[in-house]
């Protein structure tokens, strides 16, 4: 088996009154794609701001790349080795798209800003953005802003990616744009724990499909399995409706 | 020409002279308000109540009492404690003082008005609490308060006619030697009155041309 980059066991997360994660066990391994389904509600942007450590969760371990996260651990380390990309994108928009993929790498890592702005200029090419270089985000078109944000988590050279539903806020014909960026990072071996709607893209690229429900994983599976048998009848009933759509 | 307008003309020069130093006594009491404002600010949307605390005794205190009696604690009270301002001084650090009130008041709705993301993204890149806010968050916000910003600056440039009172010969304090030396009060208040305008109505005009300046193309 192969490196392990992350593991939950038992992971509870609440707001206030309200359970959200109840009991939660996942472990990824170094180039796995898993994909996270379910309904909304059932935890599963929780689940990844959780593993990114910008929500704190009341009970449960989270091992990142085999060390114990602790309330010693220093976040900003963790953070920086874990890429997110978010549904809104969240680009920085007074920063032109090279500097808000420079940012961090120069002030976090200590990059000179020349070695920088090779490395993104390198990252842009790769997303399809060569053009963009010297734009402010609200020039770009939604698609073209999420591959600017994946391209910005890219610099930090993240060990594992999180993409939190990042192409719900997509017109439709700009979500295929996206999805090809992040098939190709799932091709180039990137670790990455994907929530999302896109079944085609779930069934094409993931090696393990996830399916969350009330707080905890109902089931899961390769593709093949998920789609084809699902064993739970919450699955059946979610996938039934996702697919007929 | 008459007499009031001859008055007027005569000692134009003088209220001018005063115009300045109500202008350099706003800049510095706008500068240090700014710089308490900033760091208050902050501290009023801290979880950490030895900031939070503190921050909003100080704004909500300031903000509830005139100007004029900070004004005289700072220059009548504190020499009673030792401490002797002179008049200008004193003025500055009571103007700046009031206006660090209320700018971080400005400050905190400017943090608050950046999105919850701006700040998530920032911290999911590795960046610290201070780095996000200094390189994303205060950028952003101060994008946002420029308007509330000029408002203030004008406010003060109005406000530090107060400091007449404890006898610093800004704008407001020349008009009043002149008069006592001519009787005019129309002609000289008419004319303190425009210059003030004219000096806020510029700064507006100013404020305006930044923010379209900084506005994010």
């Amino acid at each position: 088996m192969k490196e392990e980059i992350l593991r939950i066991e038992n992971l509870h997360k609440s707001f206030g009154k309200l359970k959200v994660l109840k009991g939660l066990n996942l472990v990824v391994h170094k180039g796995e794609v898993v994909v996270i389904i379910g309904p909304s509600g059932g935890g599963k942007s929780t689940l990844l701001r959780c593993i990114n450590h910008l929500e704190n969760y009341q009970k449960g371990k989270i091992y990142f790349r085999g060390e114990l996260v602790t309330e010693k651990t220093n976040l900003n380390e963790v953070r920086a080795k874990i890429g997110m990309v978010f549904q809104q994108f969240n680009l920085f928009p007074h920063l032109r798209v090279i500097d808000n993929l420079t940012l961090a790498p120069v002030k976090v890592r200590g990059l000179s800003r020349e070695e920088a702005e090779k490395k993104a200029k390198k990252l842009l090419e790769r997303v399809g953005l060569s053009d963009k270089v010297f734009e402010y985000p609200h020039k770009l078109s939604g698609g073209q802003q999420q591959r600017v944000a994946i391209a910005r988590a890219l610099m930090m050279d993240p060990d594992l990616m999180l993409f939190d539903e990042p192409t719900s806020a997509l017109d439709p014909e700009l979500v295929w744009e996206v999805l090809e960026v992040m098939k190709d990072l799932a091709k180039s071996g990137m670790t990455m724990i994907v929530v999302t709607h896109e079944m085609g893209f779930a069934k094409e690229v993931a090696n393990r499909i996830v399916f969350i429900d009330g707080g905890v994983i109902v089931e899961e599976g390769t593709p093949d399995e998920m789609f084809k048998e699902p064993k739970n009848p919450r699955t059946r009933e979610f996938l039934r409706r996702i697919l007929e759509v | 020409m008459p007499y009031w307008l001859e008055v007027l003309a005569n000692n134009f020069t003088y209220l001018l002279e005063g115009a300045l130093s109500t202008l350099r006594l706003t800049s510095l009491s706008v500068l240090i308000g700014l710089i308490i404002g900033t760091f208050v600010g902050m501290g009023r949307l801290s979880r950490y109540k030895f900031l939070n605390y503190p921050a909003t005794v100080y704004v909500e205190f300031i903000r509830g009492t005139p100007l004029l009696v900070q004004l005289f604690i700072i220059y009548f009270g504190l020499p009673q404690l030792g401490i002797n301002l002179p008049k200008y001084p004193a003025a500055i650090v009571a103007l700046g003082i009031n206006s660090g009130a209320y700018v971080a008041e400005i400050v905190r709705a400017g943090i608050q008005s950046v999105p919850r993301g701006q700040y998530e993204a920032a911290r999911s890149l590795g960046m610290t609490h201070g780095q996000t806010m200094r390189y994303i968050i205060l950028p952003q916000a101060f994008r946002n308060i420029l308007p509330a910003l000029g408002n203030e600056f004008i406010a003060m440039t109005k406000d530090s006619s107060l400091a007449s009172v404890i006898g610093v010969t800004e704008l407001m304090r020349t008009g009043q030697i002149v008069i006592s030396r001519t009787f005019q009060s129309f002609s000289i208040y008419g004319g303190v009155a425009i210059i003030y305008f004219a000096m806020t109505f510029t700064m507006s005009r100013i404020v305006r041309w930044i923010e379209k300046k900084v506005a994010i193309k």
